[in-house]
């Protein structure tokens, strides 16, 4: 994919590059020929039909899928089978997941402050005062001594992101955070999204929230099959899809 | 014809709020819902009401109120009641034989050790089981490291009256022994996997291979503890081992001391001087210098049982959390080892096990080391309930949501890592029920050591019923009224104490 199809990159560094990667789950072929370079401070949306293995894509950078041709390289590190390459990406890369995945037996400030303390190897108070500081920013200080059972989808969504961003990862990888919210709970967690966004944080975000994409976006990626079918600035990509499968996704989801 | 109804309804005073109908609260509303709800309902109660009130009946009368409480020997036992009724349970036979059911054949003179060792389970596992006892670790460590190798000393003795020294090494050649004997069975369990389909001895004689140096180091440290304890050294036996000891005290003293860089030579001189003065008293005064020994044949009773159940559940709960992990292991290897010792120790019965311990085991080892058949049967109990507990713990870990692990391994989380500290805690919650299950089966399979010649506490008490001072018709029936009461408290308060923690683990926990 050519970098002119970028119209703000933020910086020239590269984050993320994805050269000619296939990933087969058996005999299925789950995704095809995926090109890709983030740069430093990019945000990027990814959007597209279900099972078109957005999901899978961003599932891959951080290897809880494997891929089986082609390369990635995060922060100049590949993927391969050497797990402390796999390691070294993972505590710079964090992740958010559809379910939260919060861990139920921990209270809140637990959840995130487990990795930093045995992962980065911080001292318990620092990383508590650092956990509650990431909760202040994601507006619940006040919960952190219960457990997520306790909280609301919105809320576990929000600790999920403080959980995340307690390790300080250079990149932030979203799958589908909003889809399993009610209504009334999307907007607090997009808020704190944007926020993030304007903190400068890599961003690679599986959605459908089509207004928060246009909101901060640098780029837009539509997938269908397994495949990017069509990438641009999110300006142009809803004003001017070029593809018959984009036009006719986007037709189906903006009303 | 309809008149207009006036729907408009104001309240101007409170309606009174009242104590619930008795028929529906108290014992009264208990019973009218329960029992005699109607006139079959309450036939049905009435006669199960009946037949319960009767077996119970008959039941005190027998193992109370016909009771023989004080008899000299059997013949308070046979003598029929004031009635001319059949005396009931004699448990002045179960009073006369009590110290035999706790302590087996352990000499009466030195009952104080066995004692001792409950003592010291009792207040090291009260406050292990109690949340918010303080010093969880150093409790858990002083209960799972100190206390088996205390105890062990303590109930065998020993053949030096040893200081630490010998105390520390034969510790050391006991570990080895144990080692190499669990992989002496696990080749030969591994050979008689194999054996179905091909005669083999290769794993057997692969992992006497490698236990071999364990039984060799083990053998030589018994010869050399067992040197100091016959002539010529005997006499200086004690004062070699307590010199070495004072050395070891001593530059455990100095190397801590250098590492706070505090003036080494005070504390080493106070240190020798205690040291001398104990020797000193020693000496002047002929103290006992160690303990007897009392060989684990004569162990038996509650003694036997509760260590072959301790041991086991001690040692099934994590070899078991292991063998799970295993099973579920991406490792092709280490999947088929757990896999085969899973599904091999339980297609063959704990007699079974038992057997092979006690009777091939000691085929496969090095001439010259051999085992104590109490040993053999820890072993064989605890690898036994290992392959069910990984079973029950193997439940819980599939339980638990695929997201929990994608979760920790996106935080950066190694394996261990995701294992200790997010997955085992929520599986092994789930399986609480399942853990104490298995427990509590442990505890009761122990009786089936009596098969390899120990005499746990149903078998001393089966032993005691052909003693000719107690033989009655009611001998037997209270020695087995008696075991199933002892077996009963404790598996209840096992069972009780599992719901309890259940319910304290499930607050503030709600998916």
């Amino acid at each position: 994919m050519a970098k002119t199809s970028v119209k703000t990159v933020v910086s020239d560094e590269v984050a993320i590059e994805i050269a000619n990667m296939n990933k087969w789950y058996g005999d299925f072929h789950v995704l095809r020929d995926i090109n890709l370079t983030v740069y430093q401070g990019e945000r990027i949306v990814i959007c597209g039909p279900s099972g078109s293995g957005k999901s899978t894509l961003i599932r891959c950078i951080n290897r809880l899928e494997e891929h089986q041709k082609g390369r990635i390289v995060v922060d100049d590190i590949e993927l391969t089978n050497d797990s402390t390459g796999i390691d070294e990406i993972r505590r710079e890369v964090g992740m958010v997941f559809q379910h939260f995945n919060l861990f139920p037996h921990l209270t809140v400030l637990e959840n995130c402050t487990l990795a930093p303390i045995w992962v980065r190897k911080m001292p318990k108070a620092e990383a508590e005062a650092a956990a509650m500081k990431y909760l202040e920013r994601v507006k619940i200080p006040e919960q952190a001594r219960k457990y997520p059972g306790q909280l609301s989808g919105g809320q576990q969504q929000r600790v999920a992101i403080a959980r995340a961003l307690c390790m300080s990862p250079r990149i932030m990888l979203f799958d589908e955070p909003t889809s399993a919210l009610d209504p009334e709970m999307i907007k607090e967690v997009l808020e704190v999204m944007v926020d993030l966004a304007e903190s400068g944080m890599t961003m690679l975000c599986v959605t459908h929230e089509m207004g928060f994409a246009r909101q901060v976006a640098h780029r837009v990626i539509f997938m269908d099959q397994g495949q990017i079918v069509e990438q641009n600035t999110p300006e142009l990509f809803f004003s001017q899809p070029k593809s018959e499968r984009t036009k006719l996704f986007l037709s189906q989801i903006l009303h | 014809m309809a008149q207009a109804r006036d729907i408009a309804f104001v309240r101007t005073e409170d309606a009174p709020s009242l104590p619930a109908p008795s028929t529906f609260v108290g014992i009264n509303g208990w019973l009218l819902n329960n029992l005699v709800t109607n006139w079959w309902v309450a036939l049905l109660a009435g006669i199960f009401v009946l037949l319960v009130a009767n077996v119970l009946w008959d039941f005190v009368h027998w193992a109370l109120l016909d009771a023989v409480f004080t008899a000299e020997n059997r013949e308070g036992c046979v003598a029929p009641t004031a009635e001319g009724k059949p005396p009931g349970a004699c448990w002045a036979y179960a009073k006369a034989k009590f110290g035999q059911w706790i302590y087996g054949f352990y000499p009466v003179a030195l009952r104080w050790r066995p004692n001792l060792v409950y003592l010291m389970f009792l207040a090291l596992l009260v406050p292990l089981l109690i949340p918010k006892a303080p010093a969880k670790r150093l409790n858990a460590a002083l209960f799972f490291i100190v206390f088996p190798v205390l105890s062990y000393f303590i109930l065998y003795g020993s053949p030096l009256p040893y200081a630490l020294m010998g105390f520390l090494v034969d510790t050391v050649g006991m570990l080895l022994a144990f080692i190499a004997s669990i992989a002496e069975a696990v080749g030969y369990v591994l050979d008689a996997v194999i054996g179905i389909v091909a005669s083999s001895t290769f794993f057997t004689k692969f992992f006497s291979w490698i236990a071999w140096p364990l039984s060799v180091l083990a053998g030589g440290i018994e010869r050399a503890t067992t040197s100091l304890s016959e002539p010529p050294l005997r006499p200086w036996g004690f004062w070699i081992d307590y010199l070495l000891s004072t050395v070891i005290i001593l530059g455990a003293i100095a190397w801590r001391g250098s590492k706070l860089q505090s003036n080494i030579l005070r504390p080493l001189g106070v240190g020798l001087a205690i040291a001398a003065a104990i020797a000193m008293i020693i000496a002047l005064l002929g103290l006992p210098r160690g303990l007897p020994i009392v060989e684990t044949s004569q162990w038996g009773g509650l003694l036997v049982t509760l260590i072959v159940a301790v041991t086991g559940i001690v040692a099934s709960l994590p070899i078991g959390i292991l063998l799970a992990l295993g099973r579920r292991s991406n490792m092709p290897a280490i999947r088929l080892l757990s896999v085969t010792f899973i599904e091999m120790v339980r297609g063959v019965p704990l007699i079974t096990v038992l057997f092979m311990a006690s009777v091939m085991l000691p085929l496969f080892l090095p001439s010259g080391v051999n085992f104590d058949k109490l040993l053999r049967a820890l072993v064989g109990v605890a690898l036994f309930s290992s392959a069910y507990m990984a079973e029950v713990v193997r439940g819980g870990l599939q339980a638990i949501p695929k997201g929990q692990y994608e979760a920790a391994r996106a935080l950066g989380l190694s394996y261990w890592m995701m294992m200790v500290f997010i997955v085992l805690p929520q599986a092994l919650r789930i399986v609480i029920p399942g853990i104490v299950n298995t427990f509590i089966g442990l505890f009761k399979d122990t009786t089936l050591v009596s098969i390899v010649g120990l005499f746990d506490l149903l078998g001393i008490i089966q032993t005691g019923f052909a003693d000719q001072k107690w033989v009655s018709p009611t001998t037997a029936p209270t020695g087995y009224l008696g075991a199933a009461f002892i077996f009963f408290v404790f598996c209840f308060a096992m069972s009780r104490y599992s719901m309890y923690m259940e319910r304290r683990l499930a607050t503030g926990y709600r998916r």
